[in-house]
């Protein structure tokens, strides 16, 4: 006889993780030797407009794990934000989910 | 070396440099522009020189220059032919406004009393930068040090290598440019705010 388990919703995810993943393409930011992470926060703060919390959070993600999703959304939305990234000079790529 | 401070009236970022400081200033994004400028961002395989002019397609390949390979990275690390895509219609853009950014320092430096040639004089240059000018010096440095570190090939932690090497090698006094750079990089972050 079955019995029926409880719905499991992934305990790891973050509210802000649920909405990613939902959205199909996603701007990867990729730790270098070189930028400074004073830089990097402003970079995510002012292109992305995220305060300053979570921009040293997607900062930190960078610098320890070496790479940190940092937006998600259309092919072309990630293409302009990968533009922009190299712009700044961030090493930048996108891939799909 | 005090680096960027805001005036707080103004709201205007302001910096002193010697004149050697700002010379070498100068030096780097001149090379800079130069090796931006240098390498085309044309593609080559246009066998017909006409249709070459009328063409405005970047290149899609990866520059061989591994300074300008760091600058311009590929967009896509798994798809050679989407990154190629990509590269075509970006590089070029990307090329021109990093070129504009490096001549903007040199702009500013010699609108603030650089001379075309450093003399004996001992000069002081004070720069002033509004929040948008500011903004092209900060991408800037980001290129300059990119440059010297690829050039160098300073790796993660590496501060200790670099400190063991004798004062009058030139890789030393390179990295010391660099770490000088990234000091002036740091107080224009936080001037910025």
């Amino acid at each position: 006889m079955a019995t029926t388990s409880p719905v499991e919703v992934e305990p790891d995810l973050t509210p802000d993780e649920i909405t990613l993943t939902a959205k199909p393409w996603v701007t990867i930011v990729w730790n270098d030797p070189v930028n400074l992470m004073s830089y990097v926060t402003y970079v995510f703060r002012t292109y992305f407009g995220y305060d300053k919390k979570k921009a040293e959070k997607l900062m930190l993600e960078v610098h320890h794990d070496g790479r940190s999703m940092v937006s998600s959304g259309s092919r072309e939305e990630m293409e302009r934000d990968v533009q922009a990234m190299h712009e700044y000079g961030l090493w930048a790529t996108l891939e799909k989910q | 070396m005090s680096g960027f401070t805001r005036h707080r009236r103004s709201g205007r970022v302001i910096a002193t440099f010697s004149g050697f400081e700002a010379d070498l200033l100068r030096s780097l994004a001149s090379q800079l522009v130069e090796l931006l400028r240098n390498e085309a961002a044309v593609p080559h395989e246009h066998a017909d020189p006409l249709e070459a002019m009328l063409s405005f397609d970047g290149p899609t390949t990866e520059p061989d220059d591994p300074v300008l390979a760091r600058l311009f990275p590929s967009a896509y690390a798994e798809d050679e032919e989407a990154a190629s895509e990509f590269r075509r219609f970006t590089e070029g853009a990307l090329r021109d406004g990093k070129a504009v950014g490096a001549a903007t320092i040199i702009d500013t430096l010699e609108e603030a009393g650089l001379p075309p040639q450093l003399g004996e004089q001992r000069l002081v240059i004070d720069v002033e930068l509004d929040q948008e000018t500011a903004l092209v010096w900060l991408k800037s440095f980001t290129d300059l040090r990119l440059a010297l570190a690829t050039r160098l090939e300073v790796e993660q932690d590496d501060d200790a290598y670099w400190a063991s090497l004798p004062d009058d090698d030139p890789r030393a006094q390179a990295h010391d440019i660099y770490d000088w750079i990234g000091l002036l990089q740091e107080t224009l972050v936080d001037a910025l705010g």
